[in-house]
Order: C-alpha cells, then sequence, then structure tokens
C-alpha cells in the first residue's frame, strides 16, 4: 500500500462558543478563542490517500486532480471565510456540534473529500491533517 | 467521533552517545562525532498526538491549555536546557533520539488531561525524527 500525501493552505477566521453555556463559561473554557469578533489562522491542509500505483501510470491517485478535488470540495468554501459566519458546516447558533475547533475541521475537510475521493479508481481516503498553526493540528481518520 | 489532536513542542538539551559496553575505540565507530566526550546539543522538536472521542460540548480531543500544562511538567521543564546524559532516566540508557522518544512516551502515556497517547514523535534535526507509538 502507498500512502500519498498533498498539502494545501488556507485563510480562515473563526471564534469558539457554546451557545448552551453563559458567556463567563465560554470564557472559562476558550480564553481567547471565545472572542466574538473572531481572530484568523494560516491553516495548513493534508490529505492523504492510499492505494496501490496503477500499473501503467504509476499513480495512487492523479495529483493534479486531487489538488483540484481539495480545491473544489474544500478551499472554494473555507478560504477567506469566516468558518462561524460563512461555512454551512460551522454555522448553527445553536449547537455545540459546529465549533470550528481543528479537530472539527479535521472531521469537516473528510467529509467534504471522502465521497470524491472513494470515486477515484481504487483509492482511499486514509487520513486528513490540518495545522491550526505550525504547532498545533488535528487529524481524522474515518473513525466513528 | 475518535480523532486525534497534535501540538509540538521546542526542547533544547545536549547529550552525547556512549556507551559502557562498548570500548571507546568502538564507542568512536558506533557513535562517530556523536561520542565526542565533551557533548553536543540539538533543538528537539516533540510532537504529542492524543486520540480520543471529540467532546460535543467542546469540540476538543483534549484542552490545549491543560495538554500544555502536562508536557511542560513532566517533559519540557525536565529537560530542556538540560543535559540528557545526567538524567535519572539515561542512566542505564544512551540518550539516542529513539530512546528519548520512548523515555517521553512513559512519562506522558498515563498523565494525560483526557484521550489516549497516540504517539511521540520526537525531532532531532529537521532532517531526522523517531516515533514511538503503543506496541
Amino acid at each position: 500500500m502507498i500512502y500519498l500525501t498533498r498539502r494545501a493552505t488556507f485563510s480562515a477566521s473563526h471564534y469558539y462558543w457554546n451557545p448552551a453555556w453563559p458567556e463567563e463559561k465560554n470564557r472559562q473554557v476558550f480564553g481567547r478563542c471565545a472572542n466574538r469578533n473572531g481572530h484568523g489562522h494560516n491553516y495548513t491542509l493534508e490529505v492523504t490517500v492510499e492505494g496501490e500505483p496503477d500499473s501503467i501510470t504509476g499513480f495512487v491517485v492523479d495529483l493534479k486532480w486531487l489538488r483540484e478535488a481539495i480545491e473544489r470540495e474544500v478551499l472554494t468554501a473555507w478560504d477567506h471565510r469566516h468558518l462561524n459566519l460563512e461555512v454551512p458546516e460551522f454555522m448553527a447558533t445553536d449547537s455545540a456540534a459546529t465549533i470550528p475547533t481543528t479537530e472539527n475541521l479535521a472531521i469537516a475537510a473528510w467529509k467534504r473529500l471522502e465521497p470524491s475521493v472513494s470515486g477515484a479508481d481504487g483509492a482511499r481516503l486514509s487520513r486528513v491533517r490540518v495545522y491550526e498553526t505550525p504547532e498545533i493540528f488535528a487529524e481524522y481518520r474515518g473513525e466513528p | 467521533m475518535i480523532a486525534c489532536f497534535g501540538r509540538r513542542y521546542a526542547l533544547s538539551a545536549s547529550h552525547r552517545l556512549h556507551t559502557e559496553a562498548l570500548s571507546a575505540e568502538e564507542n568512536k565507530t558506533v557513535y562517530g562525532k556523536c561520542n565526542n566526550p565533551f557533548g553536543h546539543g540539538h533543538n528537539y522538536v516533540v510532537e504529542v498526538l492524543v486520540s480520543g472521542a471529540v467532546a460535543l460540548e467542546t469540540g476538543m480531543v483534549v484542552d490545549l491549555a491543560a495538554l500544555d500544562e502536562v508536557v511542560h511538567a513532566k517533559v519540557i521543564d525536565r529537560f530542556d536546557h538540560n543535559n540528557l546524559n545526567l538524567d535519572p532516566l539515561f542512566l542505564n540508557r544512551v540518550p539516542t533520539t529513539e530512546n528519548l522518544s520512548r523515555v517521553i512516551y512513559g512519562l506522558l502515556k498515563d498523565a494525560l488531561p483526557a484521550g489516549e497517547l497516540k504517539h511521540i514523535r520526537v525531532e532531532e534535526t529537521e532532517n531526522n525524527f523517531f516515533e514511538c507509538s503503543r506496541e
């Protein structure tokens, strides 16, 4: 099995807020991330695809195709956006399940990419990693 | 859902690769420059990967500040700006980065504020790194 990883970057703003909690608890748990005016990051998205190299092309998946899939499925919706205000999976204001933490971004990126990658011949999405800063990241491998 | 949260920490320390199990000549052959009697240092990067359920209330696997506190108390404060060879954990272990990653894994595996330790990765330089995970 060969694992192939493509990186992409996007910049977005967000804040953390659980609507079921009073302001004080939000500030206590999320600290500066609870500032309702938001703040931003330069994120790095790493998409890892697994499969056997094609016997003719030697590719697990065509890298240009993967770049375009990442652009189409994720970056057009997330890049230079306010995640809480403009991105459907994080917009609900009545649920904490949509707080745009790095963990939830990794899960959401997986959900956006998985159908496309599974549709590519023989390839499988193996891992999605989202770096919020070079020192903070989350990864998701499709586990329920 | 099960996801992983990762955090990278900087740690600068010195070490010397040398074992009493080998002769002085053999140590030089095996460890080369790393056997220099006065030691040398690295800017290590320690990557801590924690797996666990993403809490519905917070969207988090583990609280960043709580994780930082534990990693600093158990690992960074212990090794940063110190000589690894003089730490009791390396009295009978050569402070290779393989062993450092294993030692750090041992220091953190039962100390995390939430989740399970998935791996410890220690980068000794930009060009070499080592990972220790549960076996």
